[in-house]
């Protein structure tokens, strides 16, 4: 086994064995792509593990998804009951025997009938089940089950040598076949085929835990390509076997840039203005009452407002319930759900187990494409006891939803017991979300307010903040935090004291016009002031330009007198000086 | 002896035997019903031999998985005996023949 656990990697990858895809959902997936093709593969199992089941959706694929017909030869069942059983699941296999496609072929046992004398082989079943084989060309092989001739034949030495026999002869014809075995005591079949055949061997096992019973699927053994070596539940469902990968095989999913809105304006604001991330997965979490249904359905709305197909799980509300409670606070879902956008499924969550309800979920996002599912809530599916359960669930959910690009939301009750018990008791998933909301009531000065606040969101910046969080009958929104000193005010005190910051801002308006007021009127005076004195400067100047002209007038009145004695005077001077 | 004469009379013992090639143990079984039904139900039975190489979609009818493969078709119910026929006791007792009081 170890050996077969240590492939060489590199002759993996140059000569890795050719597979057969079985067309089951998940089985591919784990097998890294299907059955080892021209060998024999064991399924062996309880009664009513699935085995059958398996082996003819494995022949039913074949024939029609792979043009590969398949021999279906059955030695429990007769061809009617399978045929009625398959069409339960959807397949026509009278219509594929018809087109030649598939060739049913009931072998009866009757240990009554036979009586066994000499030597003998079991060419007879080489020859039917060849010439079953040669007749459509088949490619596929299913043997359900072989183990049956060991009641039919006595002679188990002669048996077993046949079987090693036939299953060397099935390699040879290079068919890929499946063989059921019934689960022994402490060996993998009863009747220990394991022995002959060696290649694959799968396990399929079904438990019961608290009443719930859980099929699971383990590959024991694949020769020669590596494997998931896991156990992974399974279902039957209405469309056959699917195969859960308890994780995928690798994280390689799509990351979008692309943001689309919550639904909730101040709640776009505090992721970083612009909302989620497109195929993101978002945990609302809170106790009961805060709101977190209303949240998914603000969210579900805007991606119909968008024009997008949104998909609602409620586990909680009827259709009608929700639509009703949601049209109270302004959302109308109805019209949406009218137009075609938006499908709300809703159903009891102890109808199924969980495995279940999300292949139900697998199946409606595979059917329907939404772009957007909101799952309200996650924590109704299980009991608290099964929390590994939910958490393996969630993630098989998530990467499904992931790989789809599908934006998912999942609301989440916890108990009401503040943020730090919120936190612990939603380790297990959280680690998976990309983006985490919390929601909180803060009981305080006897009211209760509704909180909401980011505790995470991968690769975009966004608010520390708790914001207020209300309803109105325009849907629900947030209202911008509300500081005041050191504090964080939400309800009443809040509304108290944006009243009395109203009021002292309109004192303080008031008091500002008075005192613009007061200020014109004051330079209104002033203006009057300087125009008087203006006034009386310009009357001094005019009196002092006055009084410098007359002396100036009067100046000159002199000279002119002087001159005039002068010239008298000048003459009586000369004759004075003649003698 | 006379209930078991009125009994005989009616019915011929119809047998068919399946086989897959002209093998050793084909002919050996061959052989061996020829000689048990001579011995035991001389004139009142026929044998049809059946190659399933021949005719391969037979072996679903009488549901044949070993060979050599005897199947009684009448009287009924169908019985089935496989292997060589080399044991002629139990050939009888799968036949539901009363041996002949020797």
């Amino acid at each position: 086994m170890r050996k077969t656990n240590e492939p060489k990697p590199r002759s993996q990858e140059n000569g890795a064995i050719a597979k057969t895809l079985t067309g089951i959902f998940g089985l591919d997936e784990i097998t890294g792509g299907g059955l080892p093709r021209g060998r024999p593969t064991l399924v062996c199992g309880a009664a009513g593990c699935g085995k059958t089941m398996l082996a003819a959706e494995f022949l039913v694929h074949g024939a029609v998804d792979f043009d590969e017909p398949g021999v279906f030869m059955m030695f429990e069942e007769t061809a009617a009951e399978l045929t009625e059983n398959m069409r339960s699941l959807g397949f026509d296999l009278d219509r594929l025997q018809r087109q030649k496609r598939i060739s049913l072929d009931y072998v009866r046992v009757e240990r009554s009938e036979i009586e066994e004398t000499g030597e003998y082989d079991l060419d007879g079943l080489f020859i039917r089940l060849g010439h079953a084989i040669d007749s459509i060309k088949a490619k596929r092989v299913v043997l359900d089950t072989v183990e049956a001739l060991f009641a039919g034949v006595p002679n188990h030495a002669i048996l077993r040598s046949e079987l090693r026999r036939l299953f060397r002869w099935l390699k040879d014809k290079g068919v890929t076949a499946v063989i059921t075995g019934e689960r022994g005591e402490s060996t993998f079949t009863r009747y220990g085929l394991e022995e002959y055949v060696a290649d694959c061997v799968i396990l399929l096992d079904q438990r019961i835990a608290d009443q719930i019973s859980t099929r699971r699927l383990r590959i024991v053994k694949y020769r020669g390509s590596p494997h998931g070596t896991n156990e992974y539940p399974f279902l039957i469902g209405a469309k056959g076997v699917s195969v859960l990968p308890i994780t995928s095989l690798s994280l390689d999913h799509e990351a979008s840039a692309e943001r689309i809105s919550t639904g909730i304006a101040g709640l776009d604001q505090m992721l970083g203005e612009r909302g989620f991330y497109r195929g993101s997965s978002v945990l609302v979490s809170g106790s009961p009452g805060t709101g977190k249904s209303s949240i998914a359905a603000s969210f579900v709305n805007a991606a119909c407002e968008r024009g997008e197909k949104a998909l609602l799980f409620a586990y909680e509300e009827s259709q009608n319930q929700v639509l009703r409670n949601m049209r109270s606070i302004g959302l109308d879902l109805q019209h949406w759900v009218k137009k075609g956008l938006l499908r709300i499924e809703s159903t009891r969550p102890t109808l199924h187990g969980l495995e279940q309800h999300l292949v139900r979920i697998y199946e409606l996002v595979r059917a329907w494409k939404p772009e957007v599912v909101a799952v309200d809530p996650i924590s109704n599916l299980t009991s608290e006891r099964e929390d590994a359960g939910l958490k393996l669930t969630l993630m098989r959910l998530i990467d499904f939803l992931k790989t789809q690009g599908v934006t998912a939301l999942f609301t989440s009750l916890t108990s009401d017991g503040g943020p730090m018990v919120v936190a612990t008791s939603e380790m297990g998933v959280s680690s998976l979300m990309d983006s985490w909301l919390l929601l909180a009531n803060v009981a305080h000065n006897g009211e209760r307010t509704r909180t909401l606040q980011v505790l995470k969101s991968r690769g975009m910046p966004h608010s520390n903040q708790v914001r207020e969080f209300v309803f109105s009958d325009r849907g629900v929104d947030l209202i911008d935090v509300y500081l005041f000193g050191d504090q964080v005010l939400t309800g009443t005190a809040r509304l108290a004291h944006e009243a009395q910051v109203i009021a002292t801002t309109d004192l303080q308006s008031k008091d500002h016009a008075r005192r613009l007021r007061d200020l014109a009127n004051r330079r209104k005076a002033l203006d009057a002031q300087i125009a008087a004195l203006k006034m009386e400067a310009e009357a001094r100047a005019s009196e002092v330009e006055f009084q410098i002209e007359r002396e100036r007038f009067e100046a000159a009145g002199v000279q002119t007198r002087a001159k005039r004695i002068a010239n008298t005077r000048g003459h009586a001077d000369n004759s004075r000086r003649k003698r | 002896m006379a209930a078991k004469r009125s009994a005989d009379a009616k019915p011929e013992w119809q047998l068919r035997l399946y086989i897959a090639g002209n093998t050793a143990r084909s002919a050996a079984a061959l052989q061996n019903l020829k000689h048990v039904c001579e011995t035991h139900l001389a004139g009142r039975y026929s044998i049809e031999v059946i190659d399933l190489l021949v005719n391969p979609t037979l072996a679903a009818g009488d549901q044949i998985l070993a060979v050599p493969t005897l199947v009684r078709k009448f009287p009924e119910p169908i019985r089935k005996i496989i292997g060589d026929l080399s044991n002629e006791e139990r050939v009888l007792v799968g036949l539901d023949v009363r041996p002949l009081p020797q």
